[in-house]
């Protein structure tokens, strides 16, 4: 991993998660590839059941039956004891390894889309939370009372002395994110997960909490991996964006680039779909054509090219576009710009020429096996 | 909390008061009464009864008297002497007769609960952790089979079996040589080590009820978001799993202090009468048949009260268990 920048976190290389089901094998992950630098918020992007939740839970290993992580790398570059720099494949250890339970809470934290559901309801805000700080520290239960009143403050809850002893069900929907939040926080993670943290609360405590998170976020330096499918909140908190399709990454960014110079054509229509204030009122917004086809039956090829403008017939429907890294760092997984020739002998005349192919080679080995699993 | 409970014993006030009502009136529905009976049992042997014997015998047992001063003396004798009353078929007071078989009742349906707790927790939760593991078929197989087969049949089999494989004939609480001695820690064991086989017998069917139960609920609870928080956490799985699911989940085991006694009494009479244990369930059937009416009705008076008095615990529990019961019931009291 030499090769990596220092301020990597977090790496995510064709991650596979496939629910075994009676129909078949679901690939809900097929093949994502994320990238998350130290002090930055990546949003993950897409439409419902691309495989967003799914990845995000697959970092920790939290996938449910019958779902496993049935391929690719998760490399965590943490400064392990003493300082060192360690690098942990997440993905090649068990659901109940000791290992995965180490990096849950403590390195990794993660933040649920339903406060209500996620927290239990008969048990005291302040059990909750002292015990995630107990799990990974060796603490006195009065001390870890102490720091849950404390994190309570610190997420902007008025009167945390009194909130520690109360239970979930008697605070309100923000409040009750606030203490997931505070929960998160407690051993101080590298990187947090946030899986749709503000989509079942009202407008003003949405903003409230994306405010709070950001706030946290660069006040701690830690890095968030946020997922949603709001694109106004993507335009508020993220440095970096990926799209998502059908389980794998499409198009990866600096959120400026993406937004502003959309290169994959899902990701252009996914934008286009979006109101805007200031523009015609009558006309119609655009939409994808189509819909999402069922993961169980993925068309052969480029998943999206049956749904694509710019389609190639004999290109699009027999390989799966590999990544390929373009300038500033954007990766885009579309055969317009390249990836279907023999890895190294890019053809001149083809578009993909003027992008740097992707440097690792691996993901044209990926490529490769994915093209004869979708056979 | 304080105030829950106070309000729950008052409401238990009225409630024993109908139960008594009732148990005084139902044993009073069939026609004649125990005399009718008596006399009957005594013309059939060829023995004439007197019109001046009868009165005297209505006289003595105050059944010549309206219902609502029969009552009166009963429930009155109850509340304020302990007196229910004289059994006419064995001649003694009831107090004497009842008292013994209520505790062994109440001993035998504590011990069944616990036991089918025991027996229950464990396999409910595995059964629920390893779904359509080998475990859970063969729990669930069991489970079927203990619910499916009468408790009577069970006990008849056992009876059976000892019999024939071990030369001993089961039933009873008290072995025949301990039969008169006064209560020590022979006596005590003896109990204990007979006592086994019909709280197994009488819990079989519970306890497969309770492990479908727990395995029902904890399915449903182990897919919830919060379970997926906690081992978010980091916690341990058996930790995770024994702290939140399951909690949420054993709510019914405590509900079963409940209906543990009614269960018992109406249902283990056939047990009982097997196995020859001296529960309320045979005196109370025969007590009926012959309308000893005082015999019946203290034992349905006392069996009710216990019934309110579990149903109490049971609800205060699950009050102290789920702090959302707790706190609605507050709630509730305040508004």
């Amino acid at each position: 991993m030499s090769t990596q920048p220092d301020d990597v976190l977090l790496e995510v290389k064709g991650l596979r998660t496939h629910f075994t089901t009676d129909t078949g094998e679901v690939r809900a992950v097929n093949g994502a590839d994320l990238t998350l630098r130290r002090g930055r918020t990546l949003c993950v992007v897409g439409e419902s059941g691309c495989g967003k939740s799914v990845t995000a839970r697959s970092i920790l290993q939290l996938v449910e039956r019958p779902g496993r992580v049935v391929g690719g790398q998760v490399l965590l570059h943490r400064r392990g004891p003493g300082g060192a720099a360690e690098t942990v494949d997440l993905a090649a250890l068990g659901p109940r390894d000791r290992r995965i339970r180490q990096v849950r809470g403590r390195d990794i934290a993660m933040v649920f889309q339903e406060p209500m559901a996620s927290l239990s309801l008969v048990h005291r805000v302040g059990n909750q939370i002292g015990e995630a700080i107990r799990v990974h520290n060796r603490v006195s239960r009065a001390e870890a009372r102490r720091r849950s009143v404390e994190l309570l403050g610190r997420v902007g809850i008025p009167a945390p002395e009194r909130i520690v002893d109360a239970y979930p069900f008697q605070l309100s929907g923000g409040m009750r994110q606030r203490v997931m939040i505070a929960m998160a926080l407690s051993c101080e993670p590298e990187l947090l997960i946030a899986d749709e943290p503000t989509t079942a609360l009202d407008v003003t405590t949405q903003a409230q909490i994306l405010d709070l998170l950001a706030d946290l976020q660069d006040s701690r330096g830690m890095a968030m991996l946020f997922i949603t499918h709001d694109m106004g909140v993507v335009a508020e908190i993220a440095d970096d964006v990926a799209v998502m399709y059908l389980g794998s990454v499409v198009e990866q960014g600096a959120v400026d680039g993406v937004f502003h110079a959309p290169r994959h054509p899902y990701t252009r229509a996914l934008l286009e779909s979006v109101p805007r204030m200031g523009a015609p009122r009558r006309e119609r917004l655009p939409a994808i054509r189509g819909s999402v086809p069922d993961p169980a039956h993925q068309p052969s090829g480029c998943v999206f090219r049956d749904r694509c403008d710019h389609a190639m017939p004999g290109r699009c429907d027999t390989t799966v576009p590999p990544p390929v890294s373009l300038a500033d760092g954007r990766r885009v997984r579309c055969l317009l710009y390249g990836g279907d020739a023999p890895a190294g002998h890019a053809d001149p005349a083809d578009p993909a020429h003027q992008f740097r192919p992707d440097p690792a080679g691996a993901s044209a080995r990926r490529a490769d096996e994915e093209a004869a699993d979708a056979d | 909390m304080r105030a829950l409970v106070i309000r729950r014993l008052l409401y238990m006030v009225p409630t024993l008061f109908a139960i008594s009502l009732v148990a005084f009136l139902v044993i009073q529905l069939p026609p004649g009464n125990y005399l009718a009976t008596y006399i009957a049992e005594l013309s059939a042997r060829g023995a004439s009864v007197e019109r001046a014997q009868i009165l005297a015998l209505e006289e003595r047992y105050g059944l010549n008297e309206p219902l609502h001063v029969q009552y009166l003396r009963w429930i009155g004798g109850i509340l304020l002497n302990g007196d229910f009353g004289m059994s006419f078929a064995y001649q003694r007071p009831v107090a004497d007769l009842i008292w013994d078989r209520i505790g062994l009742t109440v001993a035998l349906a504590l011990a069944t609960m616990l036991v089918s707790w025991v027996i229950a927790f464990p396999i409910g939760v595995y059964s629920a952790v390893r779904q359509h593991s080998v475990g859970d078929y063969a729990a669930t197989f069991v489970g079927f089979l203990g619910l499916a087969t009468p408790n009577f049949m069970l006990a008849l089999v056992f009876v059976w079996v000892s019999y024939r494989f071990f030369g001993e004939s089961a039933g009873g609480i008290v072995s025949p040589e301990f039969a008169d001695s006064a209560w020590n820690l022979g006596r005590v064991l003896d109990v204990v080590s007979n006592l086994w086989a019909p709280v197994l017998i009488i819990g079989a069917a519970g306890t497969a009820v309770l492990i479908r139960v727990l395995r029902a609920n904890l399915l449903d609870e182990l897919r919830k978001p919060y379970v997926t928080a906690a081992r978010a956490k980091g916690l341990p799985e058996w930790r995770v799993i024994l702290k939140y699911p399951v909690r949420m989940a054993i709510s019914p085991f405590i509900s079963t202090i409940g209906w543990i006694l009614p269960t018992l009494v109406g249902g283990e009479v056939m047990v009982s009468i097997v196995l020859s244990l001296d529960t309320t369930g045979p005196l109370l059937l025969e007590a009926l048949q012959s309308q000893d009416m005082y015999l019946a009705g203290s034992f349905i008076l006392v069996l009710g009260a216990l019934t309110l008095v579990g149903t109490l615990l049971s609800d205060l529990l699950l009050a102290w268990w789920d702090p959302r019961i707790r706190h609605a019931q507050t709630e509730e009291a305040s508004a």
